[in-house]
């Protein structure tokens, strides 16, 4: 009986486990069936760097949300990194002890806030704000810089734009920096740290010296977490990216990623233009899959150190 | 006749409400080497690190008394804990190389104190690596990681990275317990070369090496120094008792 039960709990867990692989493989395979269609139509290349998105002449090329999901997702990366390692260093080196649990609890929450909560905030709180204060402000110093000035204008009204989308991608991946920066600094072991302190390193020669060379890897790793996660955000990006298919003019234009074609069209696509979504959706997929396996392998060398 | 470079008077020392350290009296004579030796637990390490203030890092850690070191008390609030710690170098127990390379390593103290002319770095690199009998080995590889060292050679490394800064004295926290006999023998040679120019304060488990290398011994137990004198007397003639039973290894 004992030994029944034992055999029937092994093949149960086995299936469990099995299930998750026949739904990557199950999705890649829908993805790629589904996307031929578009492969065959506009050929792999063309698609990927053809500009044009229009309904009517039945031309999809998927260049534009390409392009706003790699503008987008770079410049988040680029607005969270700094914070986000800020707020580690502070925790782990220069925090009151009572403060350290309190503020690492409150970080590791925002990645549990909703992501259609941030859409709304950010479309209806931080838009208007960022309209009028931070968006004059780097026009101003910027806008009249030669050739890239102009990326710096703003054109149009309303603050639902690329550089928007950028800082609410920001502050939803900067828990996912921080936490895994935190807890590959804290791996920092004491005595090298003293070892830079015993020579007479002040408190931010020891962090910029020591600890942050030491985690090189864990953060990197947690980078490229937050990159899958800046990628394939949605209904944030939906919300305040506007979804239009014109050419990228400034960073204060509305603009077109993959997740906001996808979340905006999908409903009423249909023959070549269904396809073409799932095509951009098979870019993503392979994206990211790519960017998770490279962040495992780069946070497995940093444990086994 | 042997000169005192610091005096410890009356220290008492606290982490939090425990009373680690006892009364403390003695002195550490100049260009020699001074071990503290003691069972676990006695606060020959936690004794060692008040003269580099190593415990200020953590919180709720208090000093009571005085270590005077060229007229001045070092654990002085207002005291220079940067420049008491770049007088004086440390090495730990285990190896504690930096992420980079080995003559990064040994330029890191020269460099935060401001030498930034690379011919200057790179001759006060090779003069410590050759103070710490590295050179030859190293030589041909001051660029490639300094954890691509063996253990002795890294234990050797971090000497050498502490005696580019010129300091007065070096704190050795059990040195050697982390390595193999051979590694052990070059570092204890190294450490009696090396009072020449340094004057070395060492914590060991090892008895044998206490009385190998060292000028005077003082024996700790539970927080209090229950006898200092110079490392023969220690061995063969202690006044107490209970260092009798240690160095004869009845106890501890």
């Amino acid at each position: 009986m004992d030994r029944a039960l034992n055999q029937t709990y092994k093949v149960v867990t086995l299936l469990s486990a099995l299930v998750i692989i026949a739904v990557i493989v199950g999705i890649f395979a829908t993805l790629l069936y589904q996307s031929f269609p578009a492969i065959k139509a506009f050929g792999i290349f063309d698609f990927i760097f053809g500009t044009e998105w229009n309904p009517s002449t039945e031309v999809y090329n998927g260049g534009r949300p390409l392009l706003g999901t790699i503008i987008t997702t770079i410049l988040a990366l680029s607005i969270a990194i700094p914070i986000a390692i800020g707020i580690a260093i502070f925790i782990t080196e220069l925090c009151p002890a009572i403060l350290r649990q309190p503020v690492g609890t409150a970080i590791e929450l925002l990645a549990a806030i909703p992501s259609i909560i941030y859409g709304m905030w950010g479309l209806f709180v931080f838009a208007p704000i960022l309209e009028r204060t931070i968006q004059p402000a780097i026009a101003f110093i910027f806008g009249s810089l030669p050739v890239i000035g102009s990326f710096f204008q703003v054109s149009y009204g309303g603050g639902a734009n690329i550089f928007t989308t950028a800082m609410v991608l920001a502050v939803m991946v900067i828990p996912f920096i921080a936490s895994i920066t935190r807890d590959t600094f804290m791996q920092v072991p004491a005595v090298l740290k003293e070892s830079a302190y015993g020579i007479g390193a002040t408190k931010w020669e020891v962090i910029k010296d020591v600890v942050i060379p030491y985690s090189k890897a864990g953060t990197a790793g947690g980078i490229i977490i937050a990159t899958g996660r800046a990628l394939g955000e949605t209904m944030a990006v939906a919300y305040v990216i506007d979804n239009r298919h014109g050419a990228l003019e400034s960073i204060f234009s509305p603009f077109t990623t993959i997740t906001s074609v996808l979340a905006n069209e999908f409903n009423e696509a249909s023959g070549i233009h269904l396809s073409s979504l799932f095509f951009l959706a098979l870019i993503l997929f392979v994206a990211n899959l790519l960017i998770l396996s490279a962040a495992k392998y780069m946070l497995r060398g940093s444990i086994a150190k | 006749m042997d000169k005192a470079l610091i005096t410890v008077k009356d220290l008492n020392f606290f982490y939090g409400k425990h009373h680690a350290l006892k009364n403390i009296n003695m002195s550490v004579q100049k260009n020699k080497i001074t071990s503290l030796i003691g069972p676990s637990g006695c606060g020959k390490t936690t004794l060692l690190r008040c003269f580099n203030r190593m415990h200020d890092l953590y919180p709720n850690n208090r000093y009571e008394g005085e270590i005077v070191m060229n007229g001045a008390n070092i654990l002085a609030p207002e005291a220079d804990t940067i420049e008491l710690r770049s007088s004086m170098g440390m090495v730990f127990q285990k190896p504690t190389p930096f992420p980079m390379s080995i003559a990064d390593n040994i330029a890191y103290g020269p460099r935060l104190k401001g030498v930034k002319n690379k011919a200057i770095l790179a001759e006060k690199v090779e003069r410590a690596l050759r103070q710490a009998a590295l050179w030859d080995e190293v030589k041909d590889r001051l660029n490639s990681s300094a954890n691509s060292l063996s253990g002795g050679q890294q234990q050797r490394l971090v000497i050498a990275r502490a005696l580019a800064v010129d300091p007065a004295v070096i704190l050795f926290d059990e040195p050697t317990s982390a390595l193999d006999p051979i590694s052990t023998t070059k570092i204890e040679e190294l450490m009696v070369e090396l009072q020449d120019d340094v004057t070395i304060l060492i914590v060991t488990h090892n008895m044998q090496q206490a009385a190998r290398i060292s000028n005077y011994t003082a024996f700790m137990y539970l927080g209090e120094i229950i006898e200092m004198d110079e490392t023969n007397t220690i061995f063969t003639r202690p006044k107490v008792k209970m260092t009798e039973d240690y160095v004869m290894g009845r106890f501890g």
